[in-house]
């Protein structure tokens, strides 16, 4: 077989995607290494102090705190809710299973902004005061979709008869799931919680409708933007968001392969 | 009374197939009645689908019966977990935990009894020992062939000393001389650990080779329980015969019932065996069936045998036998083995000749048509 053929109007079209994706993305960390506050070539020079700026202040180092406390606890609920979810849908042959499965994966295509107005509205009806805790409940809903998914395929991968065997062996339901199954699918879990961390800690339509006084970290970014001589410190800080969420998704792809076959390891 | 290791009293599992108003009952097991003989080797032999799987899942406890009752060394244990059951399972696929070693899989049951963790390692590498596996404890199943998997699969489940010992077709996936070995070696540690072994399989020859006693299951009912002698010899309906080893059928109908057997009319003759099954009435339709092996071809039919005429179809030469397929006068046609030794009184024949098939009386049965 040879695919020579087809070899380079691929590859334009290949190097086109690469340079609109990355482009702005080379740019930003230029950018934020560049002693100027406004954003036009030809550089200045080198500087560090917009990163320096961005650890002393406190207001930034705030949110950095409250989208690390959403992101952990809102994804660390997702998860365990997406994994009996997937345990549900996959290991018994529930009445309706496919409309669960259906409701459960609806918040991926609910648009965010209309998820947030809709929120905004719930939360004023039932007294749920606007906080960290009620954005990160958000987050719950709009991550369980994912976690769901990761970790039921990880399940349909594997023969369900070795919770029989556990079983069969001497132990409960809940010891063959605890020695057996989480153990098998603890790739997918890990990979699952890390997906969910990047998802609320990028999220910035719904959190900007419910986070009320606790900012996260986008919507005090945002914020930011109406001042000029901060914008290079936001550079910055987009900087190192971009460097944690790109390793901690290509973390979480390899963990998601390696999951794939734990019986390869070895 | 026999002590039995288990006890299926008129057990019946019922499946729900189908969808909304369509849902059809599907019998699995159907008033099952078994009881099956603590220290020996047990065999449920069927073809697929025929409930021998569900009756071992019943036992196990991964099914509950739709009604009836199931006794575990005489203690009814419908409402009683697989967990708690003195039972233990080598399943098909082996179901080994892909993320323990060897040693952790063999001790999973004993670590969930909380047994002390010397005399566990003890009980591991003795488990080991016997399946001939001493030095893989370390190694993860991945890295174990189909057979030493299965070896694992077995000492797992031994290792917690069960009352019985289920296997699902256990040595399903290994290749026929794999197979061949390990239906010995099976038979062996069955022996030495004395454990009651209940063994599922749709393989005929492999139960035979090593069960003590076999229950021929089909549409989810016993169709007949004994030794394999008992089993290929006495065949108790058409099925059975069919089923174990190769049999020649022929339809005919019931002309007299004395003491010694039946005479059955084919056609013009009239031929005569013992009785396999007492409800046979005069005139009635029955089957007379005969192993191919117990036949033999002659040109005239010698004193104290029964025979049926008919013209040799087929001849083939297969080593250590001749197989003559024989078209019968009434049409039907008789499969004949005949060995090639150096007895004296065996002829040959060719395609053409005519014939008399001949056969002492007590090697034949006459079952219910």
């Amino acid at each position: 077989m040879s695919n020579h053929r087809f070899a380079s109007p691929g590859s334009i079209y290949l190097l086109l995607v690469y340079l609109l994706l990355y482009t702005p993305i080379v740019l930003l960390f230029i950018f934020s290494f560049n002693n100027s506050t406004s954003l036009v070539f030809p550089l200045k020079g080198f500087t560090l102090q917009w990163y320096v700026m961005i650890f002393k202040n406190p207001e930034l180092l705030k949110a950095v705190g409250n989208s690390l406390m959403i992101g952990f606890g809102s994804s660390l609920v997702a998860t365990i809710l997406g994994t009996m979810g997937a345990i549900a849908i996959v290991r018994f042959k529930l009445a309706g299973r496919s409309i669960f499965l259906a409701v459960s994966v609806l918040p991926l295509v609910i648009p965010y902004v209309i998820f947030g107005v809709s929120l905004l509205i719930l939360f004023n009806e039932i007294g749920i005061k606007l906080s960290a805790f009620a954005a990160g409940l958000a987050h719950v809903i709009i991550s369980i979709p994912y976690a769901l998914l990761i970790i039921s395929s990880r399940l349909v991968g594997f023969p369900d008869n070795l919770e029989e065997a556990a079983m069969d062996l001497g132990a409960s339901y809940w010891g063959a799931l605890l020695r057996v199954t989480i153990p098998i699918c603890s790739p997918a879990l890990l990979a699952a919680f890390l997906l969910c961390f990047t998802i609320s800690f990028d999220e910035y339509a719904i959190a900007s409708f419910l986070v009320g006084t606790d900012a996260t970290l986008p919507v005090y970014l945002f914020s930011q933007l109406r001042f000029p001589t901060r914008l290079p410190m936001v550079v910055a800080l987009a900087a190192i968001l971009m460097s944690v969420t790109m390793t901690v998704m290509l973390f979480t792809e390899w963990l998601r392969r390696t999951g794939q076959s734990p019986a390869r390891k070895g | 009374m026999t002590d039995y290791a288990v006890e299926l009293r008129n057990v019946t599992k019922v499946f729900a197939s189908g969808r909304g108003a369509k849902t059809d009952e599907v019998y699995a097991v159907k008033e099952m009645n078994l009881g099956i003989p603590t220290g020996q080797f047990f065999t449920l032999l069927g073809p697929s689908g025929c409930g021998k799987t569900t009756t071992l899942r019943l036992i196990a406890g991964f099914e509950t019966p739709s009604s009836g009752e199931i006794y575990i060394q005489g203690k009814p244990v419908s409402r009683i977990p697989p967990n708690e059951r003195p039972v233990n399972t080598v399943f098909q696929n082996y179901a080994l935990f892909p993320h323990m070693n060897v040693a952790r899989n063999v001790a999973f049951g004993l670590a969930i009894k909380r047994v002390p963790r010397d005399e566990q390692e003890h009980l591991v590498k003795e488990a080991l020992e016997l399946v001939q596996l001493a030095d893989m404890g370390r190694r993860m199943p991945s890295q174990l062939s189909g057979g030493q998997q299965q070896r694992v699969a077995l000492a797992r489940a031994l290792v917690n000393q069960p009352a019985v010992l289920l296997l699902d077709e256990p040595l399903g996936a290994l290749d026929l001389k794999l197979r061949k070995a390990m239906q010995i070696e099976l038979k062996h540690i069955q022996e030495q650990v004395g454990i009651t072994f209940v063994y599922v399989t749709h393989d005929q020859e492999e139960a035979l080779t090593m069960s003590d006693y076999i229950a021929v299951m089909n549409f989810g009912l016993v169709l007949q329980l004994g030794d394999p002698a008992t089993l290929y010899k006495k065949p108790a309906n058409k099925f059975v015969a069919d089923f174990i080893g190769e049999s020649n059928f022929i339809q005919g109908k019931v002309e007299s019932i004395t003491k010694g057997g039946i005479r059955l009319r084919v056609l013009d003759e009239v031929i005569t065996a013992p009785v396999a099954d007492s409800n046979m009435t005069m005139g009635q339709n029955a089957i007379f069936t005969i192993r191919p092996e117990k036949m033999m071809l002659k040109t005239r039919q010698p004193a104290s045998t029964e025979a049926l005429s008919g013209s040799v179809q087929d001849v083939v030469y297969i080593g250590t036998d001749t197989r003559y397929v024989v078209s019968l006068l009434s049409g039907e046609s008789v499969v004949v083995r005949v060995q090639n030794g150096c007895s004296p009184d065996i002829e040959q024949f060719s395609r053409g000749d005519q014939v008399k098939v001949i056969w002492l009386p007590e090697d034949a049965r006459i079952l219910a048509g």
